[in-house]
This record gives C-alpha cells, sequence and structure tokens, in this order.
C-alpha cells in the first residue's frame, strides 16, 4: 500500500515574496502531492505592494495594495497567522513557536523576512517626528505627522530617499530636504553626470538637495526641531524620514544558528538553501552570490526556484540584472546592464541636455555589435526598449547613438520589441516572454491591458513593462494581418478625427443622431463624451440641451468639478486675473452663505469647494448677478489665460500684458477642445506669468508680441516652442486661431496640445508651415470657423439659471430637494474639507 | 410612455413610487429617496428599458452611481460611476472591471407615468 504522507510547509514572513512563493508553489504542485502551508506574519495584514507602497499617499487604500485577499489563504487551504512573528525555530525538532507560542512542525521551512530600514546610531533618532519608510503602518504615522509639520528631512539619497521625499512634497510640507552622506545621489545607480542633472532636475521640483553632510545629531525637545551636521551647519525639521538604506531581517536565523554575513542577510547557495538544508531563506533576507537583491525581481525568481524545488523541479537561481527605473518622483531615472563599465571596455555614448534636463549614456561593446548597459536621466522613455536590447544581446544598428537620439515615436518602438526572440524576458517580475504575451494575443484573444493581466499576470509586479506589452498587442495584431486602428470604442469604428469629419459633413447634432448614423450598440462612458466634445467643437450648442446633457462626462453635466465626498467646486472666470474689489466681496458672500471652502487656484482665479449639488444654481445665480461669468474649470476647454502686472505697473514691462490677456481669454472662453487649454501673456522677457509652460503663450517684446505653444506643465513638464517673432496683436490672435483649431481637428482624444506635437509627423517645422506659411492652405477655413464658435458662445450658467427646466436637473434626489445625508466634512484650518476616502 | 415592466418581477417585492418618468432625464439617470435607502434609476429610452440600482459606488462608497453615464458592453446594458470609471451591468451589478466590486439592482415597473421601485 501506497502511504501518502503530507509535506509540511511553514514560511517565515508574509511579505511580497512569501506571498508569491505560496502563490507558485500552488501552482506547481504535483496532483500526487499533500502539502500543507502555514505562514506567520509579523505585520497586522496580509501580503500588500511594497514596490507601490508611494501610492498610498495618492490615495490608495490598504485594500487596494494588497496582493490577495484574506480569503485567498482560506480558499487555498493555507493558514495563516498575522501580527504574529516566529521568535524561535528548534531545528532539531523542527518546530517553529510564535510570539503568541503557537508552535507548528515543519519538513521545510521558507525565511521570507524581508528587510528592515537600516538606521545609523545618531542620537536623537528615538525622538517623535523621526520615521522611516517601509510600511503601511509607517505610512499612516508620517501622513498624520505632516499636517501639522512644515519641513521634512530625508536622510539618503538613494531610490527610496529620493521616492520618500518627493511624497513629502506630496503631503504639502513647505520645505522638503534630502541630506545625503556622499558627495552625489544616486550613487551606485548612475554615473557623476547623471547625478548632477538628477539634483538640478529634483531642485527644479522644489526639492532641496544637501551632498556630503555627515548627520552628527537629532535635536528637539520630546519631538525633532532639527538636524546638526558634522560640519557644524544646522537644518531645522519638524519631520525627518530616515532612509539610508535596508538591513535584512536575519535575527532569527542568528538565534537558529544559521549561517549569517557579518553585514547581514542569510547565507544561501543558488538553490536558496541556507546552512541548513531543510530552511531555504528568499527575498531581501537572503544573501544570494555575495550580495542583497533589494528588488522584488530577484525576490520572486528565488520564489520560483524553491516552489519548483519542493515540487520535484530543478531550477537554479542565477547572478540577477538589477535594472532599476525610479517611479514618482516626478523625473525619469534609470540604469541599466553596467552601467559604469568605462572605455577600452566600451565605447560610451554620451548625450545630455541642460535646458531640457536630459542626461544619457549608453555603453556598446568595443566591437559596436551589443548593448552593455547605460543611464538615462529626465527622459527614460526608451528604458524598456535599451534594457531588453542589452539583455537579449540584440545586435545593434550601425549608428548606435540613434538608440538614444532622434524620436523614436510609438511606431518604431512597436518594429522594436517585434525584432526580439520569442525568449525575450518582457515582465521580469512574473518571468513572462515576448513569445508567451503572442501566444496570449494570438491564441487566447487577450487584446487589451487588462485581459493579459488577468491571464498571464505580466505587468502585475513593477508595472514598468507595460508600455511593451502594449506594443506586443498591437504589433502582434499587426502581424496577424489585423489591422489595428485608434478606434474610438466598440460603439464606434473610427478615430476620433474620422468622426469629427463625418459629423461635421453630416451635419449631427445629437449624440442620438451620430449613434445611429455611424456607430452601433448603446454607447458607453468613452464615446459620449468623446461625441459630446466633438458637437461642442463643432457647433458650440449649449451642452446641456436635446440629448446631450447625459453624455457628458459628470462635470460637464453639472457644470462643475465633482470632488471627493460628492459635492462640486465652483470657479468664476476672471479674466486675466483681473478682479475688482466689489466682485471679490461677493465670492466671499457666497462662500460665506452656502459653506464653501475657498482657495486661490493656480490660474489666478478662485475656487470654491463644497457645494452641494442642489445649491449650484442659487450660488451660480448670484454670481451672475455680480457680473461673473462660468470659468468652464469643468469642461476640456479653455481654462485661464494667466498676466503678469506688464507695463501698466511693472518697472521692467514693455507691454500692457494684463489688456492683452484679459481679450485673449474673452476671446477663447467657453472653446471645447480635445483637452483643456491653458495660456498666459507676460509683460517682458522675465516672464513671471510662464507662457512657456502653457498651451500658447505670449510674451512682450519691444516690437510686440512673442507666441510660443504646445508648452505643458502637470506632471510630464515640457516648454513651449516659438511660433512667431514680434507680431503685432492682430496676427498674433489669427495665429493662435489657426493653431486651435487645427489642433481641435487633429489632435486624439485627451491629448493635450504637447503630445499633440509630440506625435505629429515633422514636428515643430511642420506646425509653423501650417499654421503661419499656410502650406495645406487651409488657413482661411481654420480662422472662419473658429471664429463661427466665438459668435456662438453663451455662459453656460446663464443657460441654467435662466432655465427653470434645466435647474430642476440640479437636486440630487429627484423626489424630494433633500440634499445627500452621505456628505460628511472635516474641519482644517477655519475652513472644511472633505472627508477622507472610506 | 406604455405600461411596462422591466427587469424579472419578484412577487416578493414591495412597489414604491419612486417619481415621474420626466423626473429621469432619458438615456440617463436619477436618484431617488426610498425607504431611508438611496437608489439610482435609469431611463434607458434608447432599449427602450428602466433599471434600478445601488447609488452608492462600493469603490470608494460614492453617492454617485445614478450620475453615471449608461451605455453598453458587448450589448450588456451598464453604467460607469463618474469618480474613476468602475462601470457596471445594469442587469446583474457585477462590476465589468473588477470582480470583487459589485451593486444591487432593483426591479423597476412604469405604470401610468408613474415609475416605482421594488424593494
Ligand atoms: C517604498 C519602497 C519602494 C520600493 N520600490 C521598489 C521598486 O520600485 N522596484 C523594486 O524592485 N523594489 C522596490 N522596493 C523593494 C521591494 O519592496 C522589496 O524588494 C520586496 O518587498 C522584498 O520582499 P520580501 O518579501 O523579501 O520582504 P518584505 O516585503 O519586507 O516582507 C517581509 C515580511 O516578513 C515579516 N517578518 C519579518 N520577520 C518576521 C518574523 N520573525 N516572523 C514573521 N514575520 C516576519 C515582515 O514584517 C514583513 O512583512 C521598494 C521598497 C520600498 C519600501
Ligand atoms: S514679466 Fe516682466 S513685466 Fe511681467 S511682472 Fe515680470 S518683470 Fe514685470
Ligand atoms: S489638483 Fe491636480 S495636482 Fe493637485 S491633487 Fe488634484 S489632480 Fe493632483
Ligand atoms: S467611487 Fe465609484 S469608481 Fe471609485
Amino acid at each position: 500500500m501506497k502511504h501518502i504522507s503530507v509535506i509540511r510547509i511553514v514560511v517565515i514572513g508574509n511579505g511580497m515574496v512569501g506571498f508569491k512563493f505560496c502563490e507558485k508553489l500552488l501552482a506547481k504542485r504535483q496532483a500526487s502531492q499533500q502539502i500543507s502551508i502555514t505562514v506567520f506574519g509579523e505585520e497586522p495584514r496580509v501580503a500588500y505592494d511594497r514596490v507601490h507602497l508611494s501610492e498610498y499617499f495618492a490615495g490608495k487604500t490598504a485594500d487596494d495594495l494588497t496582493l490577495a485577499g484574506e480569503d485567498w489563504y482560506a480558499d487555498n487551504g493555507i493558514k495563516i497567522y498575522l501580527s504574529d512573528p516566529v521568535v524561535d525555530i528548534d531545528r532539531e525538532h523542527k518546530l517553529v513557536r510564535s510570539h503568541h507560542g503557537i508552535v507548528v512542525q515543519y519538513d521545510y521551512l521558507i525565511m521570507a523576512t524581508g528587510s528592515g530600514a537600516f538606521v545609523p546610531t545618531i542620537p536623537g533618532v528615538e525622538k517623535d517626528g523621526v520615521f522611516v519608510y517601509r510600511t503601511i503602518e509607517d505610512l499612516e504615522l508620517i501622513q498624520s505627522y505632516a499636517r501639522k509639520a512644515k519641513k521634512g528631512a530625508v536622510i539618503g539619497g538613494g531610490l527610496l530617499g529620493l521616492e520618500a521625499a518627493k511624497a513629502l512634497l506630496d503631503l504639502g510640507l513647505e520645505e522638503a530636504h534630502v541630506v545625503e552622506f556622499a558627495t552625489r545621489l544616486m550613487p551606485r545607480q548612475i554615473d557623476e553626470a547623471g547625478s548632477r542633472m538628477l539634483q538640478s532636475q529634483l531642485e527644479s521640483l522644489g526639492l532641496h538637495i544637501h551632498l556630503s553632510k555627515n548627520t552628527q545629531e537629532i535635536k528637539g525637545g520630546d519631538c525633532i526641531e532639527g538636524m546638526q551636521f558634522a560640519d557644524q551647519s544646522f537644518l531645522e525639521v519638524d519631520m525627518l524620514v530616515i532612509s539610508a538604506g535596508i538591513r535584512p531581517r536575519d535575527e532569527l536565523a542568528k538565534i537558529a544558528g544559521l549561517e549569517t554575513h557579518p553585514r547581514g542577510g542569510i547565507i544561501v547557495d543558488n538553490q536558496l538553501q541556507t546552512s541548513d538544508p531543510n530552511i531555504f531563506a528568499i527575498g531581501e533576507c537572503a544573501l544570494a552570490h555575495h550580495m542583497i537583491y533589494g528588488l522584488i525581481a530577484p525576490g520572486y525568481e528565488m520564489a520560483d526556484v524553491v516552489a519548483a524545488k519542493l515540487t520535484g523541479g530543478a531550477k537554479e537561481f542565477l547572478p540577477f540584472d538589477m535594472s532599476t527605473k525610479l517611479k514618482l518622483i516626478g523625473t525619469d531615472v534609470a540604469s541599466f546592464g553596467d552601467p559604469f563599465i568605462e572605455e577600452p571596455a566600451c565605447t560610451t555614448v554620451r548625450y545630455e541636455n541642460k535646458a531640457k534636463g536630459i542626461y544619457k549614456r549608453i555603453n556598446v561593446s568595443p566591437d559596436g555589435k551589443t548593448l552593455l548597459g547605460g543611464i538615462l536621466v529626465g527622459d527614460a522613455e526608451q528604458y524598456n526598449m535599451l534594457l531588453q536590447t542589452c539583455k537579449n544581446k540584440t545586435i545593434l544598428p550601425p549608428d548606435s547613438e540613434d538608440l538614444i537620439l532622434g524620436s523614436r515615436g510609438g511606431e518604431e518602438a512597436g518594429a522594436g520589441v517585434m525584432s526580439f526572440p520569442d525568449d525575450a524576458l518582457i515582465c521580469s517580475c512574473e518571468a513572462v516572454t515576448k513569445g508567451m504575451l503572442c501566444q496570449e494575443v494570438s491564441e487566447k484573444g487577450n487584446h487589451t491591458i487588462d485581459s493579459i493581466k488577468k491571464s498571464c499576470k505580466a505587468g502585475t509586479g513593477c508595472g514598468g513593462c507595460i508600455p511593451m506589452v502594449k506594443d506586443i498587442i498591437t504589433g502582434t495584431l499587426k502581424q496577424n494581418g489585423v489591422y489595428v486602428r485608434n478606434v474610438v470604442c466598440e460603439h464606434f469604428d473610427y478615430s476620433r478625427q474620422e468622426l469629427l469629419d463625418l459629423v461635421k459633413m453630416n451635419g449631427l447634432k445629437t449624440y442620438g443622431n451620430v449613434l445611429d448614423t455611424f456607430g452601433k450598440g448603446d454607447g458607453c462612458e468613452t464615446c459620449k463624451p468623446l461625441v459630446a466634445s466633438l458637437l461642442a467643437s463643432l457647433w458650440n450648442e449649449s451642452i446641456l440641451q436635446k440629448d446631450r446633457a447625459p453624455i457628458q462626462d459628470s462635470n460637464d453635466r453639472y457644470l462643475a468639478n465633482i470632488q471627493k465626498g460628492g459635492t462640486y467646486s465652483v470657479v468664476p472666470r476672471i479674466p486675466g486675473g483681473e478682479v475688482t474689489p466689489e466682485k471679490l466681496i461677493v465670492i466671499g458672500q457666497v462662500a460665506q452663505r452656502y459653506g464653501l471652502y475657498t482657495k486661490i487656484t493656480g490660474g489666478q482665479r478662485i475656487d470654491l469647494f463644497g457645494a452641494h449639488l442642489g445649491d449650484l444654481p442659487e450660488i451660480w445665480e448670484a454670481l451672475i448677478n455680480a457680473g461673473f461669468e462660468s470659468g468652464h474649470a469643468y469642461g476640456k476647454s479653455l481654462r485661464t489665460v494667466k498676466s503678469c502686472v506688464g507695463s501698466t505697473w511693472c518697472r521692467f514691462g514693455v507691454q500692457d500684458s494684463v489688456s492683452f490677456a484679459i481679450e485673449v481669454e474673452n476671446r477663447y472662453k467657453g472653446l471645447r477642445s480635445p483637452h483643456k487649454l491653458k495660456s498666459a501673456v507676460s509683460g517682458c522677457i522675465r516672464e513671471c506669468a510662464e507662457a512657456q509652460s502653457k498651451d500658447f503663450g505670449i510674451i512682450a517684446t519691444e516690437k510686440g508680441w512673442n507666441l510660443y505653444v504646445c508648452g505643458n506643465g502637470g506632471s510630464k513638464p515640457q516648454h513651449a516652442q516659438l511660433l512667431a517673432t514680434d507680431v503685432d496683436k492682430e496676427t498674433c490672435l489669427r495665429l493662435i486661431d489657426r493653431f486651435l483649431m487645427f489642433y481641435i481637428k487633429t489632435a486624439d482624444p485627451l491629448a493635450r496640445t504637447a503630445t499633440w506635437l509630440n506625435k505629429m509627423e515633422g514636428g515643430m517645422s511642420y506646425l509653423k508651415a501650417v499654421v503661419v506659411d499656410d502650406v495645406l492652405g487651409i488657413a482661411a477655413e481654420l480662422e472662419s470657423d473658429l471664429q463661427q464658435l466665438i459668435d456662438v458662445y453663451q455662459c453656460e450658467w446663464k443657460e441654467v439659471v435662466d432655465n427653470p427646466e434645466l435647474r430642476k436637473r440640479f437636486s440630487h434626489f429627484v423626489n424630494t430637494p433633500a440634499k445627500d445625508p452621505s456628505i460628511q466634512f472635516e474641519e482644517m484650518r477655519e475652513q472644511k474639507r472633505a472627508k477622507e476616502w472610506a | 410612455m406604455n405600461t411596462e415592466t422591466q427587469t424579472p418581477t419578484d412577487t416578493q417585492v414591495t412597489w414604491h413610487i419612486a417619481c415621474e418618468v420626466s423626473d429621469i432625464p432619458e438615456d440617463g439617470g436619477g436618484c431617488a429617496f426610498i425607504d431611508g435607502k438611496q437608489i439610482a434609476i435609469f431611463n434607458f429610452a434608447r432599449r427602450g428599458e428602466w433599471y434600478a440600482t445601488d447609488n452608492e459606488c462600493p469603490h470608494r462608497q460614492q453617492m454617485a452611481v445614478s450620475r453615471g453615464m449608461i451605455g453598453s458592453h458587448e450589448g450588456e446594458p451598464k453604467v460607469a460611476c463618474p469618480f474613476h470609471k468602475k462601470t457596471f451591468s445594469l442587469k446583474t451589478g457585477q462590476c465589468f472591471n473588477d470582480d470583487a466590486y459589485q451593486i444591487k439592482t432593483f426591479p423597476v415597473m412604469v405604470r401610468e407615468n408613474l415609475v416605482y421601485i421594488g424593494l
């Protein structure tokens, strides 16, 4: 009789790698194998995505970050103890004992205890206001402390330190400092020149960087008040995050007498076996090939190796690639392969553009055939391409500098990925190759990122491979003869531009008509607002009349921006940022009467938050009676035209920038476009209105005005480029007319002008040729189309205020005038704010 | 408007008057307060169908489903929450983007210009 024995496996640590091990073990288990899994976790919650921990500050909840819910463990028969660390291992009897006294027997023990933040012994580290950055609890503490803090610092200018510093800035601290012991930032990943460029980029984001600083003492009473450095300088701060490196959690292994390294880490061989053959160590606690791999992809690979071994497979953990791309710090940084290798062992190509803050370096083999490594700062768009080219030893083109120079548009990149061999590893976190992805697309019919994620997990780890996965989907579909067009959605088999032409030629004015004539099905949240925007750009008729109200995005439908909690914000237009005291008083009175939070916006106007849906018409009635108009803050349309005070008051001003800004804003107000439009006018070359960061910006010169276009602030800042020099006002407006209409007609949905230009073949010189030199002969038509839109402009809010039928729609309930009882606010600095997401 | 019933009528439900037909925009939604609950009601005029669901979106507990856009996904009627665009089947309430989320659906009956919801 064959005796089926159960293999008892105990996992210590329920972090990312410990979880991945369980998942892989279940997947690889043989039908004949009986396995029992017990997991001990020290943290109070099941494993979550630590790599994207910072997104917790951006609104993700602990639940969103969870890798698999508690039911997953239950459903798979895994016994899990949380908040209960293992405190003792009895290797002789193969028992572990937990803090709460639970004793479990093992056949194999997996140590996945990860690492903790390394905290140097500086006097004063125990003070309140000093944190580390590792767990959700750490972030909760930081978040609540940051509410009352003004100046924060981070010790450590590495990968994690910079991410933490950016997080402090995003949490609203007035100052965020980075204190680094070395002479430059990220010394382990990038070279000297890259560090310098990164530093200047981070400084322009508002971070203060201090190099070669040795923190001697943390000063203060119970709470931190400042940092004293060895060079006698002092930095006043009221909170500090320590991110000076990681320390493998090997304390338990040491107690158990396993072999550990003097500088930390449980020593393992290339099977991840420790000095005890029944105990394995994986993830950040393991020291393999003489190093700690502080990244998730090698951790997952370790989990895979051990899972394979325990289920009868054979696999080896090989030295792993340490390429990284930094996320979330507002500027791109990446390094891959061997970034530091020097001539003559390679040929190095460098590219530096100080104005744009870009530094790139690639190291090519001396024979020019393969890529050995490189560094990207400021623009890492080619990271995935280069990484794969490097890893797969793809033969390079003769002019290898093309790899980092020259604009490689989306299509070229697609062709690039398709030239990789089938076994090229695309998602290193989940070990998915190009061949597997092509199969997903061709044979399993997974044509979207979402379905690919579900079916083979590619892209669910660090997420860095997603752009390439997209390229592979498109590339494979193309190879299969599927003609891929940027069609709107399942209801319209046309691109935005095609649909715009069709709607225009046929004079269609309602969504129902457009859907009946050119679409199928019942529409959706993608095509409805898109058609709404086309109709508005073509005819500029009220967006709430006929069948158009329910096809607007929620913000457009209620002519206000929906905010956290379900209330709305109100933004009256203040052209050029000029406002009379009388009008200001009315805004104050309205805010008082309806209990609104008030804030000055970045676009020189005033935003009133927290309005109940049902109050909106009355609020606007009061504002309109005082002479205000809708500010269209809710629409994909012209927002503001900022201005500096110009020659009327400023001693440097050479033209009256305010008057021109008001004229420009009044001309284009209400204009609907593929995305929002921002503008500014500066009174002289000093550029106080920041016109070069706008979709169109105007700067006064001695002789007239310079016009810049296609700039962008936001998450991917881009400077505007010069379109015309020293033109008079009329010419300037005519050029803007043409530019805007050309954009409206040809841009993809939700593409800002900067993105539109970046994708345009021929780029700026082509745009100039069309707008200024009229090579297409369409200038007159563009101008008259725009003039038509200006002629029919009406204030949308005035229409609603004057129309009882439309007013009726502004009520939370259809059967009672009551307000939404679930809306809740919190107090903050004598005003209110929306309650946090539950 | 003709007398019509949508969604399978359960004999156990109690019918509540929610509003008049004209209170809900065609191909749009509105929210009614019934029995202490917020119910989202949709007039899917294009399909000649009515639907009712929870007004609260399970993703971030926002009372906003009634303000969402309706449409179809491979023929199945759906609504998209305006906050983060999670979409839900109007027939089953199942979320299309994330299996973990689901909203309740309720039967709707339209008689003599009045909209009734079965709870
Ligand atoms: C803010 C941040 C950003 C990061 N960004 C990236 C990135 O962009 N790319 C990248 O590749 N990597 C990144 N990392 C690193 C990545 O998160 C780690 O490599 C990965 O989490 C390691 O997984 P692990 O399971 O080994 O350790 P952990 O995730 O730390 O899990 C170990 C778990 O074991 C528990 N434990 C310890 N001792 C015991 C005990 N005795 N009993 C029970 N439980 C115990 C710990 O409490 C912990 O929950 C980042 C890390 C942080 C903190
Ligand atoms: S841009 Fe010139 S004119 Fe305008 S405020 Fe600055 S210095 Fe004065
Ligand atoms: S206002 Fe803009 S930058 Fe600020 S939190 Fe909202 S989306 Fe982000
Ligand atoms: S609250 Fe509905 S999708 Fe987020």
